[in-house]
């Protein structure tokens, strides 16, 4: 009988140690075999840019995929925001309902890599001889090991281990009507410097008593208007060689440089030279309409810029005819351009089932042969993320072809495809960690704050931006140090949930009990001992 | 003591007249719709004004569609709880401090707090049929507000890009283009005419989803029906009304 409790005891604490609070999920163990008579159905999310081909593209290679791996379905869902699909996978994470494969900025894996193995490493993956990069069992030709361009595989590479792969490469460029900087009595540099740019900039802004624009006769005028200010400060702040971050995620933009920066820019707005997407609308609608002489946006929305844009969200009476010369973003050193890669790349979560994950991650490399790759590219001004579709024929004879027609082969596209090209070696991109996001949303917020804060005649001065940068600081919290290598440094999980709490205090009180039997057996056998 | 009396019922007459105010009577350093139309752009504005719709919480930020008896307020982000946000239901009086702004024509306030004025008698709008103002420059005059448009045919939605116009043959698209999707946050864009022109109309997601009335009565449309619509007169370089109620056109 005593044995039988002792068991009971030892089998209830071992389930009890087996009870514990994390939400972590096992590793992946890549199979031998992907088991092809299995049924498996996928969750993708995928993000395009409000654009129905995109969204075609995406459902052929759905197709396609299933056409050779008929055991699995993939089921898409369109986002046109990546806010949105941030949102709902961090919901989603907590209730292990995460999709399969997902199209996301680095920045924001690095936030979902804050639970344990949510997302799967694919180094092991990609590594596999039978399904990784150019595996032996592949069904469809993807792209081999080294096989991805370096500078795009770079951003998904997060303390040292992989955990995405590119999906679309783009840069920011800098769109100019030429025409206007002609009038104004310039003539374009073969490099857009700041200096260049600000001073077209605010000889545009010139304006007579009646509000009248000289530059184009309209009474809206806003020569320099910038979509994504976070880029801005990331990339005036690369150019000039300061700080932003640490690979650890150590904080440094809140520097000097920066100061010198927002000073300077204040200026301009002062100027009425300047203003952002945020504060006025696109910088598409106002280059087309003539009230603009520098958009810059990303290469991925060329097809809404300029006066034959195919897109437009202005009405057909509104454009004004002017050639559209396309450039890298201004630079503070034009013999050593630097630019921003950016664009959307692919996660994969981890599940139970390694079956599941194998196919998610056959799926995720389809996404990388060229008919996908040269297709999605073509949309925009992306360019494939592999060697092989970049200097496939079909895509070479594509880049030729700029201008023939305004629609797949519109000139500014092409042209803001082919400055990637050009400037693949030019490109960097920032530190991914946990916090990165906010980090760069303050970047852009900066620029936010002192435009609007000139707009509204307010005093922006070193004082302004003593306090600007501590209002920073705490509102995107960084000065907290949950920063560090995603997927190394764990978030603060809080207080111990109720029931972790209840089943360590049984634990406890469990060990106590059988220390306490243990006892009084051994004072029992010591005292039987003693009697006889 | 009836003269005490007399006296006494007589102040008091006077002190209730001083007490009748209006529902829409502004508190002391709040604007008319008058003044805040007259603002500067990138001014601080305080408007007191009764909420009529908001859009879906998101963020610690809500956006709401707001008018009182001279006129509407949209307000863009304004901070918000997810617990205050429950109580911001239509007629709700609030006092709304932010910028004004335009973006891409649309008025609004931005960077707003509000508090919820208690106890204020509630107020909805009745939407005013600003069908004939369709395509004239007068329509502007009624931005944000809740207005209705009535007997307009539905036409096929068609949308324009760099391969020229196409045709859906449908009665309405999700997203502009049909870019979006069943089952999506895709706002629903349709086409109507009247006195033989052709309007866009949208369902805003984020104010209409799924699960409501408008989302569903759109997407049950056909080509050629006639039908009254009701919205909020948004702006988005030029009008761009978010539709909240489709039914049949009443007969005249």
């Amino acid at each position: 009988m005593k044995k039988l409790l002792a068991c009971a005891l030892l089998a209830a604490v071992l389930l009890l140690a087996g009870c514990h609070g994390s939400t972590g999920r096992q590793a992946l163990e890549i199979p031998e075999t992907f088991d092809e008579t299995k049924p498996i159905e996928l969750t993708f999310w995928a993000k395009n840019d409000t654009n129905r081909t995109q969204v075609e593209i995406y459902e052929k290679a759905i197709a396609d995929f299933e056409a050779l791996y008929p055991n699995v379905t993939v089921n898409m869902r369109l986002y046109t925001d990546y806010s949105r699909i941030y949102n709902d996978v961090i919901t989603n994470i907590s209730t292990n309902t995460t999709p399969n494969v997902c199209i996301s900025y680095p920045d924001h894996i690095a936030t979902y890599l804050t639970g344990s193995n949510v997302v799967a490493e694919l180094d092991g993956l990609m590594a596999d001889p039978n399904y990784g990069l150019g595996g032996g069992k592949l069904k469809f030709d993807g792209p081999g090991q080294d096989g991805i361009v370096s500078q795009f595989l770079a951003e998904c590479v997060l303390g040292g281990r992989t955990y995405a792969l590119p999906f679309m490469r783009s840069t920011e460029a800098c769109y100019v009507n030429r025409t206007m900087v002609e009038a104004l009595g310039y003539e374009l540099p073969d490099t857009l410097t700041w200096d260049f740019v600000w001073e077209v900039a605010e000889a545009a802004a010139a304006k007579d008593g009646d509000g009248v624009y000289a530059a184009n006769g309209q009474k809206v005028m806003i020569p320099f208007i910038y979509k994504s200010t976070d880029n801005m400060m990331i990339q005036m702040l690369r150019q000039k060689g300061a700080g932003y971050s640490t690979d650890g995620g150590e904080i440094l933009i809140f520097n000097d440089t920066t100061r010198a920066l927002l000073l300077d820019i204040a200026e301009h707005v002062r100027a009425g030279a300047f203003s952002t997407f945020k504060i006025s609308s696109y910088p598409a609608n106002f280059l087309n309409a003539g009230q603009c002489v520098f958009a810059v946006d990303s290469t991925a929305g060329a097809t809404w810029m300029g006066s034959s844009a195919p897109l437009s969200d202005i009405p057909a009476d509104q454009f004004v005819e002017f050639e559209t010369a396309v450039y890298p973003v201004p630079q503070f050193d034009p013999e050593h351009p630097q630019m921003i890669s950016q664009g959307p790349s692919m996660c994969l979560f981890n599940k139970k089932d390694s079956q599941e994950v194998l196919a998610s991650w056959l799926f995720m490399q389809f996404l990388l042969t060229n008919d996908v790759q040269i297709a999605y590219a073509e949309t925009e001004g992306y360019v494939p993320v592999t060697d092989r579709a970049q200097s496939d024929p079909a895509y070479q004879d594509y880049l030729a072809r700029a201008g023939q027609d305004k629609s797949l082969h519109y000139d500014v596209k092409i042209r803001a495809s082919q400055l990637l090209l050009d400037h693949t070696g030019d490109t960097f991109v920032t530190p991914v960690f946990n916090g990165s996001t906010s980090l760069r949303d303050a970047a852009g917020q900066m620029i936010e704050n002192v435009t609007k804060s000139i707009r509204r005649k307010q005093t922006v001065d070193d004082a302004y931006i003593d306090k600007l940068y501590d209002d920073m600081t705490s509102l995107y919290r960084l000065n907290q140090s949950g920063g560090g290598v995603a997927g190394v440094t764990r978030a603060d999980l809080g207080p111990l949930p109720a029931t972790a709490a209840i089943l360590l205090s049984a634990l406890g009180v469990t060990w106590l009990l059988i220390g306490l039997y243990a006892l009084k057996q051994a004072a029992g056998k010591k005292k039987n001992r003693k009697i006889t | 003591m009836k003269k005490i009396f007399t006296l006494l019922l007589a102040a008091l007459m006077v002190m209730s007249l001083f007490a009748c105010a209006s529902a829409n009577e502004e508190s002391e350093g709040v604007m008319t719709h008058e003044e805040y139309v007259a603002a500067e752009l990138d001014t601080e504005v305080t408007v007191e004004t009764y909420v009529q719709a908001n859009q879906s919480w998101w963020n610690d930020q809500i956006t709401l569609y707001t008018q009182d008896e001279d006129g509407a307020y949209f307000i863009y982000n304004a901070a918000c709880s997810a617990e205050d946000a429950e109580k911001l239901v239509p007629g709700t009086k609030i006092r709304v401090n932010g910028i004004k702004s335009e973006w891409s024509g649309e008025v609004e306030i931005i960077e707003g707090t509000f508090e919820i004025i208690e106890d204020a008698e509630p107020w909805v709008a009745e939407a005013a049929d600003v069908t004939e103002l369709l395509g004239a420059d007068e329509l502007a005059d009624h931005q944000n507000e809740f207005v209705a448009f009535k007997g307009l045919t539905i036409e096929s939605y068609t949308y324009t890009d760099g391969d020229g116009a196409h045709d859906t043959g449908a009665a309405f698209a999700y997203g502009w283009n049909g870019s979006g999707a069943e089952g999506t946050d895709a706002d629903l864009y349709f086409q109507a005419s009247v006195n033989g022109e052709t309007y866009t109309f949208t369902v805003e997601y984020y104010l209409c989803n799924e699960t409501t009335e408008v989302y569903e009565a759109v997407r049950n449309l056909n080509v050629g029906d006639v039908v009254d619509l009701e919205g909020f007169l948004y702006w988005y370089n030029g009008a761009n009304p978010h539709i909240t109620a489709v039914a049949p056109a009443a007969a005249e």
